[in-house]
């Protein structure tokens, strides 16, 4: 299945890419979303059996292959909605939009489910050509400006996690093995070198954080969801990242099984801690819109690693913030159109008084913005009490208490900013230009939030197993 | 010999930290690209002859000919000035790139691993944040994709080290090099020197809080 989905994919992306037909774009679009959804099904029945040697479903794979079958559908929609209504939008550069979401999603789908280090390392490098064709969507100077600068980071993180990857397998070399699947340096984990190991954590660490988007390279993954249409950039902000995620979560549960376990711990805190605090000094002082949801990813991530260092209930916490916040985050960015359509700006000066304008889209957005501070009864509420509690048992206390304290003052900027959108009168508005939202169309967010809701407080047998089968992992 | 290519290389970091135009870069990109040929032919002497022959190509062809070609294209086609336009005077630059190739030798003198030739490590070490320095220090945007061919090179040095036992990944390191180089300058500076005329990095710099 996984080769009949990477040359299905293949086609459909290129076809998509060649095609001026409007009604062969959408058709090629539908089909796209049945191969997906044929590969989690048929994926979720067939655990742990390897394909084509580098891809095995195990059960992280399997859940983030799940919540990306989710996303796409709504993706995909509003990526129609936004094309759709577009002004200057051409067949051409529709085809490299839509191409492109669907190399991105598929090449993140891939790379969830591959089991060798290299494997993941070229599919991340085909999710940054595919991310930046979408960011340069509007092909102007600012949106050169973001692809500019993501292209330049991403390259120079997917060569540190190369330098990475050569320093493990120097570490290999103690052990006599050269077979560098994930599952082989399991096994092997207490006969790698642990200077080289320590190395190479430190580089492929540094290089994903760029997609998990956290301290020290969270800074290219704000520019590109700034730029990049919203829709894409709910793909950015959710897929990508979890990519980023399983990557990371991969290479340290080598190390969890080493002597260095407490190290790089630590080094995880460090630079989550550092995640926290810089989203939250952007978040109280920030004017746009759309960067704001950004940097809500940059501290949600930085939590997900707090948990995931934390050791405990915290892994379990971490998997399952991740999973919610693939399903919430997204939201907030389809919900962004509908706040430009009636504002013509994203910055946070010339908006105000959403409820008037639209009522199911400024539901959303509250709603969106509950669920994204972690109030109850948000999902996210669930996961990250789980990770305090984590951070608790952990003893550390200090941590938890910076970390309480800044996401405070976090809360407060985005409520102040949202509640700006959503209650104060704008300043000055041309009323008679705003024009009417479909409610249908706020309709998918709804869905997305209730199903965060239901997902926390009512998880399925199925989900837990499998987040449990994936903490086995670290643990 | 190895060790003697290796040096040299590092010496290349020297002459680029004080290098005053831009065409001094590109015929220390060559150069380095020349080396690095010697050096693979060197050092990889267990591996099948056409995977052997496929990297080398890569080495002269690619790194010694395309790149440095086609960056000279784009400084004629888009009047790019020739001064490197450094932050720091080049005097700065050469202690803090001499201070980088000596900090890289007594990190490797704690390693104790005798796996590992410690030439291949140091040379690739101080290739790489000389690759960095580069591009922090430098202004313009085309230095700082030289900067980042430098890293590239730094990182071909180190996947040689380990060649002769994993193959794949040098070749990985090739894909690496092409598909980053491609991206970076085909795809894209072709389309800065589109939509903007003057190739100063100060432009891009719009998009903040």
């Amino acid at each position: 299945m996984a080769g009949i989905f990477l040359i299905g994919a293949f086609v459909i992306s290129l076809w998509l890419f060649f095609n001026r037909n409007t009604f062969v774009n959408y058709a090629l679009l539908i089909l796209y979303l049945a191969l997906l959804w044929s590969l989690g099904i048929y994926e979720y029945h067939h655990l742990n059996v390897t394909e084509l040697e580098f891809f095995t479903p195990d059960s992280l794979g399997i859940l983030m292959l799940s919540a990306i079958c989710v996303v796409s559908i709504p993706a995909f929609y509003h990526g129609y909605r936004y094309i759709a209504t577009g002004e200057e939008t051409t067949p051409k550069s529709r085809g490299i939009f839509f191409a492109a979401m669907v190399l991105l999603i598929s090449a993140c789908s891939m790379a969830y489910l591959s089991n060798h280090i290299a494997v993941t390392w070229i599919f991340v490098e085909i999710t940054t050509l595919s991310a930046s064709a979408l960011i340069y969507h509007h092909r102007n100077i600012r949106a050169l400006e973001g692809t500019w600068k993501y292209v330049f980071l991403c390259a120079i993180s997917i060569t540190f996690v190369y330098v990475g990857i050569l320093f493990l397998s120097l570490s290999l070399k103690q052990a006599g093995v050269d077979d560098m699947s994930f599952g082989s340096l399991y096994q092997n984990s207490d006969k790698l070198n642990p200077f080289w190991l320590k190395l190479a954590f430190l580089f492929i660490f540094t290089g994903f954080t760029a997609k998990l988007g956290i301290v020290p390279m969270y800074t290219a993954g704000i520019d590109a969801k700034d730029k990049a249409p919203a829709p894409a950039g709910a793909l950015l902000a959710s897929v990508l990242m979890n990519l980023g995620f399983v990557a990371i979560y991969r290479v340290y549960a080598i190390v969890a099984h080493t002597p260095l376990h407490q190290w790089a711990d630590t080094i995880m805190i460090i630079s989550a801690i550092l995640s926290v605090f810089v989203a939250t000094v952007y978040m109280t002082r920030i004017k746009n819109i759309k960067r704001m949801f950004a940097y809500s990813g940059v501290e949600h991530m930085g939590l997900v690693m707090l948990g995931l260092s934390a050791g405990g209930i915290g892994v379990y916490a971490a998997i399952l913030h991740v999973i919610l916040h693939t399903f919430i985050k997204p939201t907030l960015f389809f919900q962004y159109n509908q706040i430009y359509s009636v504002y013509q700006s994203k910055s946070i000066y010339d908006v105000g008084n959403y409820f008037k304008y639209n009522k199911a889209g400024a539901l959303v957005v509250l709603l969106a913005f509950i669920s994204a501070t972690a109030m109850p009864p948000s999902g996210l509420f669930v996961s990250e009490f789980l990770i305090f509690q984590s951070l608790f048992e952990a003893h550390h206390i200090i941590i938890l208490l910076t970390v309480l304290v800044l996401l405070t003052l976090l809360i407060w900027g985005f409520g102040s900013n949202t509640f700006k959108l959503l209650f104060t009168p704008p300043i000055s508005i041309d009323e008679t230009k705003i024009p009417r939202i479909s409610p249908w169309e706020s309709l998918s967010q709804y869905i997305l939030l209730v199903l965060s809701v239901y997902v926390a407080y009512n998880p399925p047998d199925m989900l837990v197993t499998l987040i449990q089968n994936a903490v086995k992992l670290v643990q | 010999m190895t060790d003697i290519l290796l040096i040299a290389l590092a010496m290349t970091l020297l002459y680029m930290s004080i290098a005053n135009r831009l065409h001094t870069y590109l015929r220390i990109l060559v150069l380095q690209g020349f080396l690095l040929f010697g050096v693979t032919y060197l050092t990889l002497t267990h591996i099948n002859t056409l995977n052997l022959i496929l990297i080398m190509l890569e080495t002269v062809v690619f790194k010694a000919i395309v790149v440095p070609r086609f960056i000279s294209y784009i400084i004629k086609r888009n009047n790019i000035t020739r001064e490197t336009e450094p932050y720091l005077p080049n005097f700065v630059s050469l202690i803090i790139v001499t201070l980088i190739i000596v900090t890289t030798i007594l990190l490797s003198s704690s390693i104790k691993d005798t796996n590992l030739d410690k030439t291949y490590f140091v040379v690739a070490l101080s290739t790489l944040s000389t690759g960095l320095y580069l591009i922090v220090s430098r202004k313009k945007i085309i230095t700082h994709i030289i900067g980042y061919i430098i890293i590239e090179n730094g990182v071909f040095v180190l996947s040689l080290a380990v060649g002769n036992e994993m193959p794949m990944l040098v070749n990985l390191g090739i894909m690496l090099d092409i598909f980053a180089s491609v991206l970076i300058l085909g795809v894209f500076f072709v389309k800065i020197g589109d939509v903007i005329k003057d190739p100063d990095v100060n432009v891009l710099r719009n998009l903040k809080d």
